[in-house]
């Protein structure tokens, strides 16, 4: 039995695969049967981990009456499908919008902006890291001299780039190039971890391929 | 060169270009490179964090992804159970991801009951999931036992004596958060490392390490696993090889070949831009 469905994986693995050959009928059947299984596993998910554990079950065991305004909520968001009473959806959709945006708003300001903020004022030069390259001058400890002035230059000329209150032009315009170089630079390794984690995903099919369904490879 | 074959390689097909990529990943499950990865700080740290924590220590661990990133952030997993269950911690499991419960019970079982011999309740205990998101994080720093009343198997955790005396992060020595994105590291740190008492260590996917990174130079993060590289890198500490170390082979031999196409495309553009210019 355990055969058959790692059977019934490995096709599916090949069919998804056979898009890059070409669109193709079995590509199609695949992604028909993965869109289908997925959003059905997702709504019994959804109720047995949440609708009854969180609502139902303390609602019906009457240890929790209030759980009646959640209950009354959350079926008022289906009130979107009709025109007449559809805005009675609104009052759900704004308790949502509203704790959300309360608990992000916080989230955001204390360890997002105060902290990245403190952390990024350093000083310019640290003389601990001087010493250190005298008493061992290596490639390394001298690069650990420049990573202070480097973090805040290229801080300062981020900043600018987004800074439109002056024009970019003269000298200001090459802080600006530089705060893009660097963007680009960001942009770069964020692209290349993009691939790192694609292939990732490409060798774990092949993985699941080659030595756990037809055992042809062993890791 | 002729002008029609480097216009024929401009022009070149690019299922040639996936079938170098997929011979290339898939090669080295066929003959072993066995490519050793080079410690990064980031990884030293999480395992340093670890190796320092005091034997028994109880650490929360939310591990937060789905199938679709399960390629790389399933070793880590694995990988940070076994270091937990090495040193003797007790970790309390939990994720916030709906598509996570069946794979988190798996590999809690596989590392913490089949390989360690441990027993469920007294050394490691698996809350399963709650839906929430970050309201969860939250709600956790008021009272984890408000917020999973039971756990994945329906035992109320009154009666788990691992549970004894948890009331909120306060009772934990660390946090560990395995993520593939939302709701995840960026939340935790958000909402519960600034507002809670409790170290967070972080392994994330690839994709998201960009983000992460700011957090661990402002020491937001104690450490952090970047990806399937450093899933590998925490392996080959704990000296454990798995399938990260294996993975990387492939990782790499992929990243050959994508820097011998991008050679191969600008060589044939150079060539190409020449001959036009000849007229």
């Amino acid at each position: 039995m355990d055969f058959f469905w790692l059977s019934v994986a490995g096709l599916a693995t090949i069919a998804v695969l056979s898009f890059l050959y070409n669109d193709n009928p079995l590509y199609k059947v695949a992604e028909h049967f993965f869109v289908g299984i997925a959003a059905g596993y997702v709504v019994c998910a959804e109720f047995y981990n949440v609708f009854l554990p969180n609502l139902w079950n303390p609602l019906t065991s009457g240890t929790d009456y209030w759980l009646v305004i959640p209950l009354l909520l959350g079926l008022a968001l289906f009130t979107r499908f009709s025109n007449n009473i559809g805005w009675i959806s609104r009052w759900p959709m704004s308790v949502i919008i509203g704790t959300y945006a309360g608990l992000a708003v916080i989230g955001f300001a204390s360890g997002d902006m105060v902290l990245q903020v403190q952390a990024s004022l350093i000083p310019v030069f640290e003389p601990a890291t001087v010493s250190k390259f005298s008493g061992d001058p290596s490639v390394m400890n001298f690069l650990d001299i420049l990573k202070n002035p480097l973090f805040t230059l290229g801080l300062i000329a981020v900043l600018f780039y987004f800074f439109f209150s002056v024009e970019h032009k003269g000298g200001l315009k090459h802080i600006a190039v530089v705060g893009t170089t660097l963007l680009m630079i960001g942009f770069g390794a964020g692209y290349g971890y993009t691939v790192m984690t694609r292939i990732a995903l490409l060798f774990d099919r092949f993985y699941f391929l080659f030595v756990e369904w037809l055992q042809v490879a062993s890791a | 060169m002729a002008h029609s074959t480097l216009q024929k390689l401009e022009k070149l097909d690019r299922r040639w270009v996936f079938l170098a990529m997929a011979l290339a990943v898939a090669a080295p499950l066929f003959f072993k490179i066995g490519l050793a990865p080079k410690t990064t700080p980031p990884v030293k740290e999480f395992y340093d964090y670890i190796e320092a924590l005091p034997p028994g220590s109880r650490v929360l661990c939310s591990f937060d992804y789905d199938p679709g990133s399960k390629a790389e952030l399933d070793p880590m997993c694995i990988s940070v159970l076994e270091h937990l269950m090495d040193k003797g911690h007790k970790p309390v499991v939990i994720t916030l991801w709906s598509t996570a419960p069946a794979l988190i019970e798996r590999n809690v079982n596989l590392i913490c009951r089949d390989k360690y011999g441990k027993q469920y309740g007294t050394d490691y205990v698996y809350l399963g999931l709650k839906e929430g998101r970050e309201a969860v994080m939250v709600a956790m720093g008021k009272s984890i036992r408000a917020t999973f009343p039971v756990d994945f198997y329906g035992t109320p955790v009154e009666q788990i004596p691992l549970m004894n005396g948890v009331e909120n992060y306060e009772q934990f020595q660390a946090l560990i958060n395995v993520s593939a994105g939302y709701p995840g590291t960026k939340e935790y740190v958000q909402y519960v490392t600034t507002r809670f008492a409790i170290p967070l260590l972080s392994g994330a996917s690839a994709v998201s390490v960009p983000e992460y990174s700011a957090y661990y130079q402002s020491g937001q993060l104690k450490g952090l696993l970047t990806g399937i590289t450093g899933a590998a890198e925490y392996e080959a500490l704990l000296g454990k090889p798995g399938l990260a170390l294996i993975a990387m082979d492939g990782q790499t031999m992929g990243h050959f070949v994508i820097i011998a196409f991008i050679l191969f495309g600008n060589i044939v553009y150079f060539f190409l831009r020449r001959e036009k210019a000849r007229g």
